[in-house]
């Protein structure tokens, strides 16, 4: 795992000192909250519905043990005993006090942490794949290029007051499970013919009320260029992205409007018309940079445990485990698995601090001290021996956090919605529970497949909707929760956006609607090997449109 | 029309409400019930010194209404804003005998 040298932590102690004299002083009155609203949120402070809200970034997803226990600690000492895993890989605390939040960014410092731009019109905390570091199918570890893309967008004196948040992700394998191309930029780690490393360039992808999917603008970037070529980008959108509109002043709406072939030339123009030889990351920084990444030392195994398939052999739950929430590691023996957050009628993403701290005892125990959170609200244990998960798993149950969905229709993301949300428009978390529910997971969820549900509770798509292969957006219309339903989006590697079914749902019949639209999907498909995806981009719209308001009672119309 | 006027507390940023003698009250109850336009104007004005004091921010007026001899808020967002989350009544002014009485059912079950 990385580590702050003298510089970060100097950096980041002098923040929580700052940030405390400047809470101190909006307290004494000489601060406005005018004043004082863009220092807080550049610290990841909002307030919400019910009291504020705190945005601790996890860079890349990655956190240690000592890390994870911190967090429950602060939840317990100034929250309430829980916390909120999102899609950014960030964790949200719902009702810290203005008078504790610098106590809580010193803490956070004392292992490493912070909440810098994890909110305001900056480079947002940037987002890796989760299985980073793990994955077996994996080219090049993504999280060295994110943290040197961290370390230099920090209070970057050129991009700290951008149109708009500008967010990136990083994605290290041939499938892409950090979403890039929804991301202002995306990037994928590839290899050329002669295996040098580079990336696959996306920009202008994004969700939001404006959905869009990144174009790609370079297919091979070398690595060294990593920082000019981003530099050239953010130069290009600072310049010449919208300032009179919040609403189209994300990248998406320059490159929509100017084109992705423009965009290019002007990057491209950019990038070739200034000395960028500061920019040009000098291969012993990298390679600096990446032995913070080294794949700790893992004792050789064998390929198949006994132990594990004598378990599996009798054990139909450890077995429906292994098979949704466990992964192929790259190291013979070694497995990732994924501890959902997606109880049966749980709240998505929520972890209470005894949960915290039993998944940080499990990291030291079984997974060389590391963890991951997803963007799709789970945590990861990457690094776990084959022989230690019928250990791992008795332990994730007694704290019930082995419930084996990952990847399946109750895996939902969904946002805090207006139970939590100052801008949200609908209810989310119910709604999700409902469905959790609903489809359980049980045979019925197995024999479903994979299936991606997200539900957003406004247009802000902070639950990624429009990339669900099932998307609900809630509205609210003359003072009643809606929902609407979007079918066929993907956040993978074939990223596309969703398309509305048609007229909305009420609260009341939306479970109904999500029933009917598997039903009719489990009527279409070839066969158990054609997920839902697959099935609905080769029938189209027309079976599911038909089966929601033709056939249905639980149609609204 | 009846309306009431909301705000959080700087320090902590916990959802209040304007009493009858223009302080500030967390449980909803307490609430002073504003018959029109003209005692809502008053009542924001008395909420703009507090704010210009740095003891709340972002004052604003709810429209409420009287449900089974009760007040509460209109707008589902304020019914939630003086609750608390309808997925966790553990939490907020609904733990505390703080939020508004509300004899019907919630809009979606909570199991």
């Amino acid at each position: 795992m990385y580590r702050y040298d003298e510089f970060d932590a100097a950096f980041v102690a002098a923040r929580v000192a700052q940030f405390r004299d400047q809470v101190a002083r909006r307290v004494s009155g000489e601060l406005t909250e005018e004043q004082f609203r863009p220092h807080r949120l550049m610290n990841g402070l909002y307030l919400q519905l019910h009291a504020y809200m705190l945005r601790i970034a996890a860079p890349y997803g990655t956190l240690s043990s000592r890390q994870m226990r911190k967090l429950a600690d602060i939840a317990r000492k100034y929250d309430r005993g829980y916390g909120h895993f999102t899609t950014r890989q960030n964790l949200q605390f719902n009702w810290p006090a203005l008078k504790d939040v610098p106590d809580i960014l010193a803490e956070l410092a004392s292992v490493e942490m912070h909440a810098i731009q994890t909110s305001g019109n900056c480079i947002r905390n940037v987002t890796a794949d989760h299985f980073a570091g793990a994955a077996a199918d994996e080219i090049v570890d993504p999280r060295p290029y994110a943290e040197i893309v961290r370390q230099w967008s920090s209070l970057h004196p050129e991009f700290s007051f951008l149109p708009r948040k500008f967010k990136i992700a990083v994605n290290g394998g041939p499938r892409d499970r950090a979403v890039i191309q929804a991301h202002d930029i995306g990037l994928q780690v590839v290899r050329d013919e002669r295996g040098e490393i580079g990336f696959t360039v996306y920009v202008g992808g994004g969700l939001g009320r404006t959905p869009m999917i990144g174009h790609k603008i370079r297919d091979f970037l070398p690595e060294a260029d990593l920082l000019a070529y981003i530099d050239a980008i953010l130069r290009v959108y600072n310049l010449e992205g919208r300032r009179d509109n919040k609403f189209k002043a994300r990248i998406k709406i320059l490159v929509h409007e100017k084109g992705a072939a423009a965009m290019r030339e002007a990057v491209e123009a950019e990038f070739a018309a200034h000395n960028r030889q500061g920019l040009t990351l000098p291969a012993e920084e990298i390679a600096r940079i990446n032995a913070y990444f080294a794949l700790p030392p893992l004792e050789p195994k064998k390929p198949v445990s006994d132990r594990v398939e004598r378990r599996r052999a009798k054990d139909k739950k450890f077995s429906n485990f292994l098979r949704c929430n466990v992964a192929p590691h790259k190291a013979p023996g070694y497995a990732i698995v994924t501890i959902s957050l997606k109880p049966i009628g749980g709240v998505p993403g929520d972890a209470s601090a005894d949960q915290m701290d039993a998944v940080a005892d499990l990291a030291e125990d079984y997974s060389s001290d590391e963890l991951r959170v997803s963007h799709e609200q789970n945590l990861v244990l990457p690094h776990v021996a084959l022989d230690d998960l019928p250990a791992v798993y008795d332990r994730l149950a007694s704290v019930g956090l082995a419930t084996p969905n990952a990847g399946l229709v109750t895996d939902i993301i969904a946002c805090p919605g207006l139970d939590y949300c100052a801008l949200a428009t609908a209810r989310s978390i119910p709604i999700a529970q409902r469905l959790s529910e609903h489809f359980g997971d049980g045979a019925r969820a197995r024999e479903i497949g994979p299936l991606k549900i997200k539900i957003s509770g406004c247009i802000n798509a902070c639950g990624h909707h429009h990339v669900g292969h099932i998307g609900i957006l809630g509205l609210e219309r003359a003072g009643e929760e809606t929902y609407q339903i979007t079918l066929g989006g993907s956040g993978d590697e074939t990223a596309s956006i969703g398309q509305i079914t048609g007229p909305g749902f009420s609260s009341e019949n939306v479970v109904d609607a999500i029933e009917t639209v598997v039903a009719t999907y489990m009527g279409q498909r070839r066969d158990a090997s054609e997920d839902f995806l697959s099935t609905y981009r080769r029938v189209g719209m027309a079976p599911f449109k038909e089966a929601l308001y033709e056939r249905s009672a639980g149609s609204d119309i | 029309m009846s309306e009431i006027v909301t705000a959080n507390r700087l320090i902590d940023g916990i959802v209040l409400f304007q009493d009858s003698a223009g302080g500030w009250v967390e449980d909803f109850a307490r609430a002073a019930i504003l018959p029109d336009a003209a005692a809502t104007q008053a009542a924001l004005a008395l909420a703009k010194q507090d704010e210009a004091r740095d003891l709340i921010v972002e004052p604003y007026a709810v429209v409420v209404e009287l449900r089974n001899g009760h007040f509460a808020p209109k707008a589902l967002r304020e019914l939630i804003r003086a609750s608390g989350p309808t997925i966790r009544p553990d939490l907020g002014k609904q733990a505390q005998g703080q939020a508004p009485a509300l004899l019907e059912k919630p809009h979606v079950s909570l199991r």
